[in-house]
């Protein structure tokens, strides 16, 4: 499928068992007639609202947790449940 | 040790070794020297049939073939550094004398070692990270001078940034497929192009930032990950760092690049990168201290060499369609790159 906005190919992708298009030029996303819905029920899950921020260890004094181009999400769900992705970290590239 | 696998995936086929290559390692670690026969006596096992890497148990001992093009005098170098006194209970040391093994027809070079048991794959919870971390540090504060003296000759260049280049050659090698590639690609050259040049390997740089910017060069390991840890004795031992392919003189803070990379993307929860992080830290007397200043460019240049990596498998015949940590890698390029055309680093 093509992207509505760039015309670009779509890619698809799964994310929490949601299959999702992404844009392989402007990287926009596309989801299907309630994928929205699934992928925020799945998030509640992961991440129950009644979680206190405060459950994050403080970072330490003056000292950058992650680079500037690191993954957005550290700043939104750090400890939390968070993607683990353990056989990338064990294998000879 | 073992082959690349995809999580949540069923393991990919694995491309075999040649027959002829098995049976001679297999027959160089039955006659090792010193090691336990093979008990009860079974049929050789082959631990990793990378084409690159292919070692070969046979009881106490393993053989390994080294890639086609090994440099032989910098191996043998690496080999008398793993057998060394000050690299004792960091570095497993090789089976008998630190020498290359001929194999039977000559070709590629082999070496001897110990078995031990890896990090298991199954169970992330108990990945040696702290003690991955302190042995880091460990290798990191071997001096180097009096090293060379014991040698007799310059140590090599820790080879992580000609790694990230020879990725990226890969990556020219193959195919154009499709438009998905096309973009990827284009990241991933994006991110490559804004590198400093001592982390693409460009001539007259020796794997650390120019002198002056950085700390003096360290015995580094160079191709760091889980996968090279072992514990000898095999079972309960102490965990020791193994693989001296790509060990060398260069920035320290390469070999915690991977681990780096992997947190930056966002599949190495910040637990794990802590546990590594804090213990190397401790060790080495940095705690406290922002890592990020060294250990930027390295990490940038491993997710480039990942990314790479990930589009080439992606590309070869059954090698599939690029998985979550895949697009996870190519997002962190596409970030890099924005980054470097903003003016940022």
């Amino acid at each position: 499928m093509q992207c509505p906005k760039c015309h670009a190919a779509m890619h698809t992708f799964n994310r929490s068992g949601v299959q999702i298009e992404q844009c392989s030029g402007c990287r926009g996303i596309f989801l299907d007639y309630g994928e929205l819905e699934a992928i925020t029920r799945l998030e509640g899950q992961q991440y129950p609202p009644a979680a206190p921020p405060a459950a994050a260890p403080p970072p330490a004094a003056g000292y950058q947790q992650q680079p500037a181009w690191g993954a957005p999400q550290h700043h939104h769900h750090y400890g939390h449940g968070h993607r683990r992705s353990f056989s990338r970290m064990l294998f000879s590239s | 040790m073992s082959e690349e696998q995809r999580s949540g995936q069923p393991p990919q086929p694995q491309p075999q070794p040649p027959g002829g290559l098995v049976t001679a390692l297999a027959a160089l670690a039955a006659r090792a020297p010193g090691a336990a026969p093979a008990e009860p006596p079974g049929e050789p096992v082959v631990l990793a049939g990378h084409p690159e890497r292919v070692v070969v148990r046979n009881g106490g001992a393993v053989a390994k073939a080294h890639a086609a093009g090994t440099d032989p005098a910098a191996l043998e170098l690496r080999l008398r550094v793993a057998a060394d006194p000050a690299l004792r209970g960091i570095l497993l040391p090789p089976l008998g004398a630190p020498v290359i093994r001929p194999l039977p027809g000559g070709g590629r070079p082999a070496t001897l070692w110990p078995y031990g048991t890896p990090v298991d794959p199954v169970d992330p919870d108990a990945a040696p990270w702290a003690e991955a971390g302190r042995l880091l540090a460990r290798l990191h504060a071997v001096p180097v001078a009096p090293l060379e003296g014991r040698l007799g000759g310059a140590l090599p260049v820790m080879r992580g940034p000609a790694r990230v280049a020879e990725a990226m050659a890969r990556l020219r090698a193959c195919a154009p497929g499709g438009p998905r590639p096309a973009a990827a690609r284009k990241a991933v050259e994006d991110a490559w192009a804004g590198l400093p040049g001592w982390c693409r390997a460009e001539p007259g740089t020796g794997a650390a930032p120019p002198s002056g910017s950085g700390g003096p060069p360290a015995l580094c390991h160079g191709d760091f990950h889980l996968g090279q840890l072992l514990r000898h004795p095999p079972e309960h031992g102490p965990w020791r760092l193994i693989d001296v392919d790509d060990l060398g003189t260069g920035e320290p803070a390469w070999d915690l690049a991977r681990p780096a990379a992997g947190f930056a993307a966002g599949f190495l929860p910040p637990e794990d990168w802590r546990r590594l992080l804090d213990a190397y830290q401790e060790e080495s007397g940095t705690a406290g201290r922002d890592p990020w200043p060294a250990l930027d460019p390295p990490a940038r240049a491993v997710t480039v060499q990942l990314a790479a990596l990930s589009l080439v498998r992606a590309g070869e015949p059954g090698g599939g369609a690029l998985d979550e940590d895949d697009e996870s890698l190519i997002d962190a390029c596409v970030r890099i790159s924005r980054l470097v055309s903003g003016g940022s680093i």
